[in-house]
């Protein structure tokens, strides 16, 4: 700040972002794009994944300096040159992916966080100020455990606690509630709520769910493609005009309509038991059975032991104790056993999980079937020439954006690189699938071809197991639905019956 | 016990006062990687480093005559190796498991060479205390024959306990070593805190060096270092990275390494080079029993590059 001249005015804090533009060599992530959040605002940003909403808010916060345009703070122009600049103006972001340190208690975690950490800390002194401060707080946190220890829930609330402990006026939060069960993410955003009302603060979030948009926000700004798509009063807004605007004319794959008969038991769990890497229980007896043309969902905060059993599915980690039958047979996920039953997989993270990033896409659809004829001869010699076809063919099909099929998959976009797994994984017959976070990060294209894909499997008589984190999709995919906490099976439902706040309930536990 | 033996008491005794002699490069340099660790990386350097650093101490001890010139010239010279390291581990896409290598073959290489003329002179050595002034016996006085590093060592490893835990230093290193998005979303540069924590180890594995040149077995030689600093990297491993237990396992693998000529002294000479083999089978057996595929460490650091 220039000595001299008149220090910030008190009270609730706006931002302003003027004409913002900014290029990353001949990419256009931002163009043209105004903001305005008025002081004492809740103010929701909303666009799908690559529209530019995080690019936009790290222009604000001085971690990319835009091509053009300025950003003004209560009014004033602001040259923010990295954050700190921006921390010292009163403005503080939390991100979504965590920025504590698991293995350190919330207290370290809250008294690193300060820019004057005195040399050596005095821990009675500051546990004593960091109550007197939580005392004034609408959230409580355990100040003396360790953050790996504690709920996902808990973690975002001493996020935000680390940002008013710090005393920043203006809060970006970027997806606040993705790891949250729906009664966490309300009590979190009720509370914030009231702290813009009743305290001044000033909130921009970045969000995709509409109804976190329509219960808390009272105005909105959309993006799509780099450009500002619309913005205006909530109370002005359906949530179907911003998703209008938010996706634009694109025509989405029309999700098949749910049809057929429930079959026989395909796929069947008994009393299987896993650890995690550090040796604990993950998943605890988990029996279940789903039959052929239908889909179960799994429901669950992320860490309750779905990445486990979805690894022990797909073959990645050893089972502690229990069976995995599919078609009655004892399943060992063997790759003959994979082809025998005709078990397809979509992991979650698909390009670490499904794919060889340095390998072509042709070489990446292939991996079901290279060893066989048309793709190899005598088991060893490969013919390259049906690679190609055949990776030409499902290009088409699954609408994959590719340069050549011979391009490295790990340069295809986070949709493409599931389309391409798709297409491996669903395009002979499938019997068994088993999805984890299908469309995780995916924009609304890409999702609503692979939700008519799942869909289309379940209706030619595949048993899928759906695990997902996002309650919106096991709603409207599954047929079942079970609930996941702490490794084991706590609820179940028809989908048709569920009820979000019973599922809520179970999800964290109650 | 008129003759002034003491039978087979000798064996523990020696084992004891091994422990504490043959523990104390373990000691340090076990603590110099344990702070290098403890910010997220891993710098298998430190056995160039020792040998280094033993050969700096004795040169600059016979040049100057005073050993703790020797001692101070020796944790410089580990800091510029531990620069040298964490320099080049800060250019983009470089292993620091290639780099500690290479630098392990490039600091023995170079003490090797820069220490020739040094093995005919003798240097000064570091003096020790007297503790057993008490005793006639005269095992017992060798063996409480202590020398002030191994005290500086035992009470440099509950200050580091402490100091990781309450100081801004101590948070900051564990800050980086285990979420290096979080230290940078505080605006701190984990590379200079990596580079720090990595001189500092260094200036420690240099002066676990000159105890070697200058106390026991007190002379330059290119035998004088038997993996000591190599041992020590996977001592922090199973000490999980905890400085206090740093220090009880330095002593139980000095005590092993004192196995050997300990018995050899009461005349069991058969199997004496398998005794004398013993603080590696510990570490291999250790390794063994603590070590998993199946499950990550506990306690281990999550940037360590062996970890993530």
């Amino acid at each position: 700040m220039i000595v001299g001249e008149v220090p910030m005015p008190g009270g609730a804090l706006g931002v302003d972002a003027v004409a913002m533009t900014m290029r990353f060599g001949d990419f256009v992530a931002l163009d043209n794009v105004e903001l305005k959040v008025r002081p004492g605002s809740f103010h929701a940003l909303l666009g799908e994944n690559g529209a530019g909403k995080s690019t936009l808010v790290k222009c604000i916060m001085g971690y990319y300096h835009p091509t053009e345009g300025d950003v003004l703070v209560g009014g004033r122009e602001q040259a923010i040159a990295n954050p700190k600049n921006a921390h010292a103006l009163g403005l503080g972001m939390v991100y979504q992916h965590f920025t504590l340190v698991p293995a350190m208690t919330v207290a370290e975690n809250l008294v690193l966080a300060r820019d004057d950490v005195p040399p050596v800390v005095n821990w009675a002194r500051e546990k004593l100020e960091l109550e007197a401060f939580l005392a004034n707080m609408p959230f409580k946190v355990p100040l003396n455990a360790r953050v790996s220890d504690i709920s996902a829930g808990e973690r975002q609330k001493c996020e935000i606690l680390k940002q008013l402990y710090l005393k920043r006026r203006f809060l970006i939060l970027d997806e606040p509630t993705s790891v949250l069960t729906p009664g966490e993410a309300d009590e979190v955003l009720g509370m914030l709520r009231g702290m813009v009302v009743n305290d001044g603060l000033t909130i921009l979030m970045i969000t995709h769910k509409f109804r976190e948009v329509m219960a808390f926000a009272d105005e909105v700004t959309i993006l799509r493609r780099g450009k500002l798509a619309g913005h205006g009063k909530v109370a002005d807004l359906t949530p179907d005009s911003m998703a209008r605007m938010m996706i634009g004319a694109e025509e989405l794959t029309v999700q098949p309509a749910r049809v057929g008969q429930v079959g026989e038991p395909r796929l069947e769990l008994s009393k299987l038991n896993a650890l995690d890497d550090a040796g604990a229980v993950a998943v605890h007896d988990v029996s279940l059975a789903v039959r052929g043309g239908e889909i179960v969902g799994i429901a669950g905060v992320s860490g309750n032991g779905q990445r486990q059993l979805v690894e022990v599915l797909a073959g990645q980690r050893e089972a502690e104790s229990g069976e995995v039958r599919v078609a009655g047979e004892i399943y060992h996920a063997n790759r003959e056993e994979m082809r025998r039953h005709k078990m397809s997989l979509l992991p979650e993270e698909p390009l670490k999980n499904a794919c060889v990033g340095g390998m072509s896409v042709a070489d990446n659809v292939a991996f079901r079937e290279f060893d066989r004829a048309p793709f190899a001869s005598g088991g060893w010699w490969l013919n390259r020439a049906a690679f190609r076809d055949d990776a030409d063919r499902k290009i088409a099909q699954y609408k994959i954006k590719t340069r050549t099929p011979d391009t490295p998959i790990a340069a295809l976009s986070g949709g493409n690189v599931q389309r391409a797994v798709l297409a491996r994984e669903l395009s002979g017959d499938v019997e068994v699938l088993i999805a984890a976070n299908p469309c995780f990060g995916l924009d609304f294209a890409a999702v609503a071809q692979i939700h008519a894909e799942i869909m289309a499997a379940r209706n030619r008589g595949a048993a899928v197991l759906l695990v997902s984190e996002d309650l919106d999709e096991l709603l409207e995919l599954s047929d079942r639905l079970v609930v996941m906490f702490h490794g084991e099976f706590v609820y179940e439902t028809r989908a048709s019956e569920a009820n979000l706040t019973e599922i809520g309930r179970h999800m964290a536990g109650h | 016990m008129a003759d002034g033996t003491i039978g087979l008491w000798t064996v523990p005794l020696a084992v004891f006062g091994g422990a504490i002699r043959v523990s104390t490069p373990f000691l340090f340099v076990s603590l110099g990687e344990c702070i290098t660790e403890r910010s997220g990386r891993i710098n298998l350097g430190l056995e160039g480093t020792l040998v280094m650093g033993a050969m700096s101490a004795y040169g600059i001890s016979y040049l100057t005559g005073s050993p703790w010139l020797g001692v101070l010239a020796a944790g410089l010279t580990g800091a510029l190796l531990g620069a040298l390291h964490a320099g080049i581990c800060s250019l983009p896409r470089v292993n620091d498991i290639a780099v500690g290598i290479a630098l392990m073959l490039f600091g023995t290489g170079l003490a090797f060479y820069l220490g020739k003329p040094l093995i005919e002179p003798t240097a000064p050595r570091l003096p020790a205390i007297d503790f057993g002034w008490w005793s006639d016996v005269a095992q017992v006085r060798a063996a409480l024959r202590i020398n002030v590093l191994f005290l500086i060592g035992v009470a440099l490893a509950p200050i580091l306990y402490w100091a990781f835990r309450a100081t801004r230093w101590g948070l900051l290193i564990r800050t980086a070593g285990e979420s290096s998005d979080a230290a940078r979303a505080m605006g701190y540069s984990v590379l200079i805190i990596r580079l720090r924590a990595t001189m500092v180890g260094g200036f420690l594995a240099g002066i676990g060096g000159s105890f070697l040149s200058l106390f026991y077995p007190g002379s330059w030689n290119e035998g004088l270092s038997s993996g000591q600093g190599i041992t020590a990297v996977a001592l922090v491993i199973f000490a999980r990275w905890d400085p206090m237990l740093c220090l009880w396992a330095s002593l139980a693998f000095g005590g092993a390494a004192a196995l050997g000529p300990a018995l050899q002294s009461v005349g069991v000479t058969s199997g004496y080079h398998l005794f004398n083999a013993a603080p590696y089978i510990l570490t291999l057996a250790i390794m063994i029993i603590t070590c998993s595929p199946k499950r990550t460490l506990t306690g281990a650091p999550a940037e360590l590059s062996i970890t993530r």
